[in-house]
């Protein structure tokens, strides 16, 4: 426990005292609001916040990537490994303490968004089940992408090789959903292929979960996701950390 | 204290050790020599439990290093040749953070911290970033990181790198202060230094002991200065 807590808390304070959470922030933000008003959140004339979470999916796709890259691959580059695990913490602590605290560090980041939400209660009476659900599909989706970025940070010492691969899976996971890699898969798969494809993508269940749909089998959609990148970026370091 | 048994590990192609096997007692500072490459550091990194070995394994305070590299660790300070550290901390930051992996906590932490800065001489440099101190400092940081937890057995990489001749004198006595009690592997490529602090030297090449015996031995049965035994034994053996 002593091993976890103490990389925790390393890693979340490292975010604040390099300028990566400022800028990350900033960046998150500014896009998380523009791109809001740019779909037509007064057009809709609703208050709700269907306009903000659209918007989650590729948002993260790209920033948390960004956010996941130096984890593994920074620590590797300067030899700082070395330390970590010379000192009585195991791989999984390790592991562990460095995704919670990343995804802390999203969490705030998505907690940061709260005037959009003071915005729509201002306007009118919205449904705020509607908006705790987004917001929990936003938080599970940000640890899905989180755990493949970690994964991908631990599988190089380069940092832009790193973000690159992640987001080119994170991109991977949220397309495979869309409409329109539906319908060109449909042309020469099976239906049945088609949508074992629809199903491990990330876009359809955060939109039901976004929906205000709780269903097991998207809780257990990010769970498992999560669970499995986490678990291969823990082999993945005890194979390579030495190299 | 510390127990190695046919440790052996290879790197690709490269033989880095091939089945080095002595003990240290406590109360001992063991020198440990080699030319570059000789896999002085591959030793010591297993020691640590920072790599595994191929095949052999070893004991420190009774402890396996591959059934259970937890209890070693914390028996351990391990300074490692390049001193690594995250150069985005504060020296205090980098201490606290070790403290918190180690579970040195409340008051403890703050007579650990009151023995050490002062022993290490980081007092100065205390509340500066990392990536901003000189070599020496570096090291001395990564010295106190080692010696925090007042462990029993010490495995010092190259300790006196990069120190100015009034620190390396220092970095001597502390090390001299703490061998009774403690179990120290130094490597070094300073023969003086073995002189000066070590009461038993293994001599290294290749991933294989030549050697092992102490200073004053060697001296008189080669029947010269440390250095020119180094060289006889290394160039000799090697070739």
């Amino acid at each position: 426990m002593n091993g976890f807590k103490a990389v925790f808390k390393r890693e979340l304070k490292s975010y604040f005292t390099t300028p990566i959470a400022y800028v990350f922030l900033v960046v998150f933000l500014f896009f998380a609001g523009y791109l809001t008003f740019k779909n037509g959140f007064f057009e809709i004339r609703q208050a709700d916040m269907r306009a903000f979470f659209t918007n989650m999916p590729l948002l993260f796709a790209f920033l948390v990537p960004a956010a996941a890259m130096r984890l593994w691959a920074e620590e590797r580059k300067s030899g700082s490994i070395e330390l970590l695990f010379t000192l009585p913490i195991t791989v999984t602590q390790a592991v562990l303490g460095k995704f919670f605290a990343a995804w802390v560090f999203l969490a705030i980041a998505l907690g940061l968004t709260f005037p959009m939400v003071i915005t729509v209660y201002f306007l009118g009476q919205p449904d705020t089940g509607l908006i705790l659900t987004g917001y929990l599909g936003s938080i599970l989706m940000a640890g899905g992408f989180l755990a493949v970025g970690c994964f991908f940070s631990a599988l190089s010492k380069n940092q832009v090789i790193s973000f690159v691969l992640s987001v080119v899976a994170c991109a991977a996971l949220v397309f495979a959903g869309l409409p329109t890699t539906m319908e060109y898969l449909s042309t020469f798969l099976p239906a049945g292929l088609v949508s074992a494809v629809e199903s491990l993508s990330m876009e359809t269940h955060f939109e039901s979960i976004q929906r205000g749909m709780l269903e097991l089998k998207d809780i257990s959609y990010f769970v498992l996701l999560i669970a499995g990148w986490v678990t291969a970026n823990a082999v993945i370091l005890e194979e390579r950390r030495a190299s | 204290m510390i127990g190695i048994k046919e440790l052996r590990r290879s790197f690709g192609p490269i033989v880095a050790v091939d089945g080095v096997s002595f003990d240290v007692e406590k109360g001992q500072v063991l020198g440990f020599l080699g030319p570059n490459g000789a896999g002085k550091s591959t030793v010591m990194r297993m020691l640590a439990c920072f790599i595994r070995p191929d095949s052999g394994t070893a004991t420190v305070c009774g402890y396996d290093i591959l059934k259970n590299p937890i209890e070693v660790r914390k028996s351990i300070g391990y300074l490692a040749e390049n001193v690594p550290a995250y150069n985005d901390m504060t020296v205090g930051g980098l201490l606290n953070f070790i403290c918190d992996a180690r579970a040195i906590r409340g008051n403890s932490r703050k007579k650990a911290l009151d023995r050490i800065v002062p022993m290490c001489a980081i007092e100065s440099v205390y509340h500066q970033s990392i990536d901003t101190l000189s070599k020496g400092y570096r090291r001395r940081v990564g010295l106190a990181g080692a010696l925090i937890h007042d462990p029993q057995v010490l495995i010092l990489d190259e300790p006196t790198d990069g120190l100015d001749p009034n620190q390396k004198h220092e970095v001597r006595a502390l090390i001299g202060k703490m061998a009774k009690e403690k179990c120290i592997v130094v490597s070094t490529h300073i023969l003086e230094e073995v002189e000066a602090i070590c009461d038993r030297t293994v001599i290294i090449a290749r991933g294989k002991i030549l050697v092992d015996s102490t200073p004053e031995k060697l001296r008189q049965q080669y029947n010269c200065s440390l250095d020119e035994v180094f060289r006889k034994i290394t160039k000799g053996k090697a070739a």
